[in-house]
């Protein structure tokens, strides 16, 4: 392998050769290239790059198929970790949400950061010490037994499945998005960039691609940040900048919150939200009346012989009309709770834990619920990252314990590139919107508006409810996708930008993919496999059943992604909760404190997934609906979401550990040398002076 | 200072403490009072800087900072590895 000095080499000169690639395009742009053969060539250049790195790296080598050979350098290792870690959501979600939850959405900022810290402090030295192959492993290896390291397979399973379909759902998306080509294929042309690499040489293959992902995705979002940043703060780096826009934007913000045209469109959706409660309270003759009501408006457009396309329309309402009072209740709550989301006063973008009630005792109220939902979502978050075996393997690749703790800061620096990036560019395309868009006519949108209003409504919506010809920001509505993937036409960029952003979009998605992939497939073939099933399994084999399974794996993901489960995407933020409350505090007891034995770990684990899967089964909507639990008998305790489900499950488990240890016997021997062997970080070499007795 | 085992994990588990207090601090600490901390802060809402920022270069230097002294540590107690050196 080369050295680290050749690696920042050619990784340099990768850099440089990427830049040159996009400027070329533009230049190309320029001359009348056109906008599809932009698309297609940033999807096959990139694709093209990830699978040539994968076969470059091509091995059969166990060492280097499962853990890189453990000789990947801090620096590429931190930046490799970066990659896995920052995701579809992170690239293209992130800045979005918080653009729509303003101080609140920052529990993600914080939270997806902060991990790192438990990564660093607690889990990530041991690990590397251990030098094992998967987190099964180490528990395995700590607490004994078969029994602990299933139970941890299959906590690994479950969160990095959930976590994998998003990843490949959003691959699906962005190719769609660049090229047009249908989802099906975008989600196997994907699938292939993600399998010629992996499946050819593992982990290794999967490092030195991650390391070039980590690249393109960091330039797709800071050139347009910076651009964006030129022309609102003068300064290319708003992210230090930015404090001055978010002054201009509150003023703006307390502009709009008193104008008369802005609270007249307000009161017109809280009007619409009453009467669809008026509606609900009044089920099921309500029902029975719309419907009545319907009916005879399609009669009579019929008997006057009404133009086709008004026709069409009450056809259609009638025939999407509830069918059932109890499917009207459902629609209805849903339309009334959208009202009264869109009448709901102007939220101040930097204020934290806001409530908009008038009422001050409801406020209050509101306000102090919000605020433990952001420290418990936080907390999960955290202790999740922690948790996520995609990210801790990492951890096995550095070639000493000292790499795996700096591989650890490094990972976080080209994290928080991005991390201090999104919170900037949510504010400064808040600010462009409120005073470019809200305000004008809408006759006179910029372009981008338009364009991506036409692509697909969720992006974009205006509705002209008060009819004065002016857009108030209660009319728009934005989906959350948007803010990334037209910041460059926002900015006023060339399309190639846009393609750089969809193609560093593809990068995230694709590097998590990858390493979630690998931990699946390293998790069936070495845990169940070969420490389960077949002990005496030679290292080709192991080898080859760990590449089959890569292969059934991808192929099962993608087939679960091909029935596009919009749930499940909408699952992930869950996967973070399941991983910290079955995994983070087993393995940091593991190391922490010596009495935990087996039977501790083995109930804090089930315990931990038990009371996560618990309260995430019957207070998340999507999973009462399907069970039949009523929401008002099933009410959230202490108002926690179940996105935060971790912060019952994580303590309880930890307590069932205490528990489950103290009551059983201690562990022998072999875990008291293991706990010794795992805090050092390597055997005492001698110190000048000493005499070899005190060593 | 004796340069056994057993104080090398005391002092390992010291300085993993107090790095975790100061990441307590600046996360839940900083959240919980958040409304209370209205401040302005080199033209930044102090809350808000804290969160999107301030808090995350602090891990940034809790994280440098604990494989800084452990590497320090390490070759004090000569336990460091050789491929370090």
């Amino acid at each position: 392998m080369p050295s680290a000095r050749q690696l920042r080499a050619y990784y340099g000169w990768f850099t440089a050769g990427f830049l040159c690639f996009v400027l070329l395009l533009g230049v190309g742009e320029r001359l009348g290239l056109p906008r599809v053969l932009i698309g297609y060539t940033f999807l096959f250049a990139t694709i093209g790059l990830y699978a040539g790195i994968g076969i470059m790296s091509r091995t059969t080598d166990l060492a280097e198929y499962y853990v890189a050979g453990r000789r990947v350098p801090a620096f590429f290792n931190g930046m490799a970790t970066g990659a896995d870690w920052m995701s579809a959501a992170s690239f293209i979600g992130l800045a979005g949400s918080l653009y729509l939850l303003g101080f609140d959405g920052l529990a993600f900022v914080l939270g997806w950061t902060g991990g790192f810290c438990l990564v660093a402090l607690l889990i990530a030295p041991y690990l590397r010490k251990f030098g094992q192959f998967t987190i099964p492993d180490f528990i395995g290896a700590r607490y004994g037994g078969d029994l602990a390291r299933a139970i941890a397979m299959v906590a690994v399973l479950m969160c990095s499945f959930i976590y994998v379909v998003a990843q490949i759902y959003g691959v699906g998306l962005i190719t769609t998005h660049l090229t047009n080509v249908d989802f099906s294929y975008g989600v196997f042309l994907g699938l292939a960039g993600i399998l010629v690499c992996s499946f050819l040489g593992g982990m290794r293959a999967v490092t030195w691609t991650q390391v070039a992902q980590c690249i393109i995705l960091l330039v797709a979002f800071l050139i347009p940040v910076a651009w964006l940043g030129l022309q609102y703060t003068g300064s290319p780096v708003p992210q230090l900048a930015y404090g001055s826009v978010l002054e201009r934007l509150a003023v703006r913000e307390g502009e709009l919150a008193r104008d008369p045209q802005e609270l007249a469109v307000r009161s017109v959706y809280l009007a619409k939200a009453a009467a669809a409660n008026e509606q609900i309270a009044h089920l099921p003759e309500s029902w029975q009346e719309g419907q009545g009501a319907a009916r005879k408006a399609v009669d009579e457009l019929k008997a006057r012989h009404a133009p086709l396309s008004e026709l069409r329309a009450a056809e259609r309402s009638l025939a999407h009309y509830p069918a059932t009072p109890e499917e009207a209740r459902r629609q209805w709550q849903q339309q009334a709770s959208d009202y009264a989301a869109r009448g709901a006063p102007l939220m101040p973008h930097a204020e934290p834990f806001w409530s908009g009630a008038a009422d001050p005792q409801l406020a209050e109220h509101e306000r102090s619920t919000k605020r433990r939902n952001f420290l418990a979502l936080v907390f999960c978050l955290m202790a999740g990252t922690a948790g996520l075996p995609h990210v801790l393997m990492r951890s096995y690749t550095t070639p000493t314990v000292h790499q795996a703790r700096q591989s650890v800061f490094w990972a976080l620096v080209f994290i928080l590139l991005l991390y201090v990036s999104a919170p900037a560019l949510a504010v400064l395309v808040k600010y462009d919107v409120y005073t470019q868009v809200v305000g004008k006519h809408y006759s006179d949108m910029p372009a981008w508006v338009a364009a991506w209003s036409r692509i697909d409504p969720s992006f974009l919506r205006m509705e002209d409810v008060n009819r004065d010809g002016i857009v108030q920001l209660a009319e728009l509505q934005m989906g959350p996708d948007i803010v990334v993937l037209a910041m460059p036409e926002i900015a006023g960029l060339p399309y190639v930008i846009t393609g750089l952003v969809a193609a560093g979009g593809l990068a995230a998605a694709l590097s998590t993919a990858d390493g979630l992939l690998l931990t699946i497939a390293n998790a069936l073939s070495h845990d169940l496999y070969f420490k389960m099933i077949n002990r005496t399994a030679t290292a080709a084999r192991r080898v080859t059943m760990a590449k089959v399974l890569l292969l059934v794996v991808a192929l099962v993901a993608a087939f679960v992604t091909l029935m596009r489960p919009g749930s499940i995407v909408s699952l992930v933020g869950l996967a973070f909760s399941l991983a910290a409350a079955s995994l983070f505090p087993a393995l940091v007891l593991g190391v922490f404190w010596r009495r935990a034995n087996k039977w501790g770990a083995i109930a804090g684990m089930l315990t931990g997934f038990g009371v996560c899967a618990y309260y995430i089964a019957t207070r998340y909507p999507f999973f009462q609906s399907r069970l039949g639990l009523a929401p008002e008998d099933w009410a959230p305790w202490f108002g926690i979401e179940p996105i935060s489900a971790g912060v019952f499950a994580v303590p309880l488990g930890v307590v069932a550990i205490v528990i489950g240890s103290l009551l059983t016997a201690e562990p022998g021997p072999e875990s008291d040398r293991f706990v010794d062997f795992v805090r050092m970080p390597a055997p005492r070499t001698g110190i000048k002076g000493e005499s070899p007795r005190n060593r | 200072m004796s340069l056994t085992p057993r104080s090398y994990w005391q002092q390992t588990r010291r300085l993993t403490i107090a790095l975790l207090l100061l990441w307590f601090s600046v996360t839940f600490v900083a959240a919980f009072n958040a409304r209370s901390l209205g401040f302005t802060f080199l033209g930044w809402p102090f809350p808000f800087y804290m969160a999107a920022q301030g808090s995350l270069l602090v891990y940034l230097l809790i994280v440098f900072g604990f494989a800084r002294l452990q590497h320090r540590r390490d070759i004090a107690f000569g336990v460091s590895d050789p491929q370090d050196d």
